[in-house]
């Protein structure tokens, strides 16, 4: 049950049965290894063969042609008549194999990538000044809102949310309190416990951590919703009818965000807060009215109102990176993972960058 | 080459095939035809190991495909070919790479042979060869079915399975993607098992066809006698004003 030839004289006679389950390499590189001394006819002798398939026939005229390269001459004979329609069907339809494309060399490379890297840019930049001005024209005209599919956001992309933000939250806080509470017992100051989880929950920790986890969340999921539409027409049928995808399926999710991200936030706050306080009365002789009684004195309301008005920030930045990526997916179902991992990747990023930005823009206001 | 006896296939309380016997000889080109929903497709994937009859039996090259081992289900699917009706060609490789999916898989040959094999197989469905560097979004819904046929005979296989091979081409492509089928089947000694809507492939290429109605295959027969029978639904399928255009005759 192999593909066997031998070489007698000028003549390759195969015999066995050639087809796709006894080929493989070694029999390849046999065959490309046959040398004859000079020049000279070479006689293929299929008399032999029990049986073959395209793939042996393909191989034996690449055969025949590498030992006309070397110069030889080759005159086949004794196949069947099968095995001959076989040959010649091949023969008519083998073609010429053109070379793979060269890689192009480094500096290419680099000015190619730099171009792409710039047009996504001002396509992204492109992107959000069209968001801008949808949202606006909206305001203006606040019926053409679509009212529905802006609830149906908020249910699936907030409430749905509490569970797991009111849980994170919560640990959030044990952990801050647990580990700062550590080192201001140190120094007797326990009761600075209520100002760092305050401080840091209401300024920072919060808003990002919900941040973070709506681009996860619903984020992800945005962007792969459009990106399969787009894959399967349904945003061109939008169009079709008359609808603007922008109006349908960007704008709600945005407005949706907005609305509520600076809910999901304070609530955060809240959790967090309890997270601490539990903490702080626990392992470290807090009571809940004396935690209560200094909480309005350490905490000024600014910190909460800058914790409170950075959401909406994070929410348009999420919605917009998360819509953009689903409107760039081309082609096929790999081009939507590839687009949702970088739209979260690139909301959690910018929300980082802006939340810094806002740390030094406070900063120099003295806020 | 398949022989189907007292097939049964339900679904809950739903039958969908009940008593279904069934002979495919070598080297025909058989088609199925019914009514929408009764079973044609779901009769071709039970063939090919898709889905699991609820009772019968289905022999496949002399293989009982319903108590198969491993390696024997193995040795079946390396000498069969599918096409699937919207190709389902894999999106993330190119025409070439599509092609050669199968010979990587199952054979130990050189890149370059592979490589050969595949341009072969491109330009015997009838496609330039440059269409093998490109990816399936960039092609036409014809070619997809052609790369499909390809990528389905890469083993040549000794049997063909085609789901709705013609629905949604052109007549040009259509006609063209017939001839093809039967092209290969006289050179390759082909078993061509398609489910077809297509009454112009039906009269053009088909040498019996097997009729799906009331659960059983009403008939398996040349077309030219199906036209004489007399069963409702056959005559309505025939007898309409579309059956009647397709009639040679």
């Amino acid at each position: 049950m192999t593909a066997l030839f031998e070489l007698k004289s000028n003549i390759v006679r195969y015999t066995g049965i050639w087809t796709l389950d006894t080929l493989d390499y070694q029999v390849e590189r046999q065959l490309e290894n046959i040398s004859l001394a000079q020049k000279s006819t070479i006689i293929f002798d299929g008399d032999a063969i029990e049986s073959m398939d395209s793939a042996a026939a393909c191989l034996l005229f690449s055969t025949q042609k590498s030992l006309e390269k070397k110069g030889h001459t080759v005159i086949w004979q004794g196949f069947s008549a099968n095995h001959t329609d076989l040959l010649h069907m091949i023969q008519k339809y083998v073609t010429p194999l053109n070379t793979p494309p060269v890689s192009p060399n480094m500096l290419e490379q680099i000015g190619r990538k730099t171009e792409q890297y710039v047009i996504q840019t001002v396509d992204f930049l492109a992107f959000v000044g069209e968001s801008f001005w949808v949202s606006l024209q909206a305001l203006v005209s606040p019926r053409h809102i679509r009212w529905k599919a802006v609830f149906s956001n908020i249910y699936s992309a907030g409430v749905t949310a509490l569970p797991m933000i009111s849980v994170l939250a919560f640990l959030m806080g044990v952990m801050l309190a647990y580990q700062g509470g550590r080192q201001l017992s140190l120094y007797g100051a326990n009761i600075f416990i209520v100002d760092l989880v305050g401080i840091t929950f209401l300024r920072e920790l919060s808003p990002l951590l919900t941040a973070i986890m709506i681009a996860g969340r619903s984020g992800s999921a945005f962007t792969a919703q459009i990106g399969t539409m787009h894959l399967t027409h349904e945003i061109d049928a939008l169009r079709t009818i008359g609808i603007a995808p922008m109006d349908l399926l960007m704008l709600p999710k945005l407005f949706a965000l907005i609305i509520i991200m600076p809910l999901l936030t304070a609530f955060a706050d809240i959790m967090g807060i309890l997270g601490g306080m539990l903490i702080a009365y626990i392992s470290f002789d807090v009571s809940i009215s004396d935690f209560l009684e200094r909480f309005p004195q350490a905490i000024s309301l600014s910190h909460y109102l800058i914790g409170i008005g950075k959401a909406p920030v994070f929410a348009a930045v999420i919605a917009i990176v998360s819509c953009y990526q689903g409107f760039r997916v081309t082609g096929s179902a790999d081009s939507v993972g590839k687009q949702v991992t970088i739209s979260v990747v690139q909301s959690i990023f910018l929300v980082i960058i802006v939340d810094a930005s806002f740390s030094i823009l406070f900063n120099g206001v003295g806020l | 080459m398949i022989h189907i006896s007292q097939l049964e296939t339900r679904f809950g309380t739903l039958v969908l095939h009940e008593n279904l016997n069934l002979n495919i000889k070598k080297g025909e080109i058989i088609a199925i035809i019914g009514d929408s929903g009764s079973g044609k497709s779901t009769l071709l994937r039970e063939m090919i190991m898709l889905d699991k009859p609820s009772a019968g039996s289905i022999t496949v090259l002399g293989q009982d495909v319903l108590n198969i081992t491993k390696s024997q289900c193995l040795w079946l699917r390396r000498r069969t070919g599918v096409m699937f009706q919207q190709g389902a060609l894999f999106n993330a490789l190119t025409v070439a790479e599509n092609i050669a999916v199968p010979l990587y898989e199952h054979t130990q040959l050189s890149k370059r042979l592979i490589r050969k094999i595949t341009a072969f197989k491109i330009a015997l469905v009838g496609l330039p060869a440059h269409t093998q560097d490109k990816y399936p979004s960039q092609l036409s819904g014809g070619m997809i079915k052609r790369v499909a046929v390809a990528r389905a005979l890469a083993l040549d296989p000794e049997l063909l399975f085609l789901d709705e091979p013609t629905a949604g081409l052109d007549p040009i492509s259509a006609l063209a993607l017939d001839e093809l089928i039967l092209r290969l089947k006289e050179l390759l000694g082909l078993t061509v098992i398609m489910v077809t809507h297509d009454l112009d492939s039906l009269w053009a290429i088909t040498d019996r066809v097997a009729v799906l109605a009331d659960k059983h295959i009403f008939a398996v027969k040349p077309i030219q006698e199906l036209t004489q029978l007399n069963h409702s639904w056959l005559r309505d399928y025939f007898q309409g004003p579309r059956g009647r255009a397709a009639q040679p005759y």
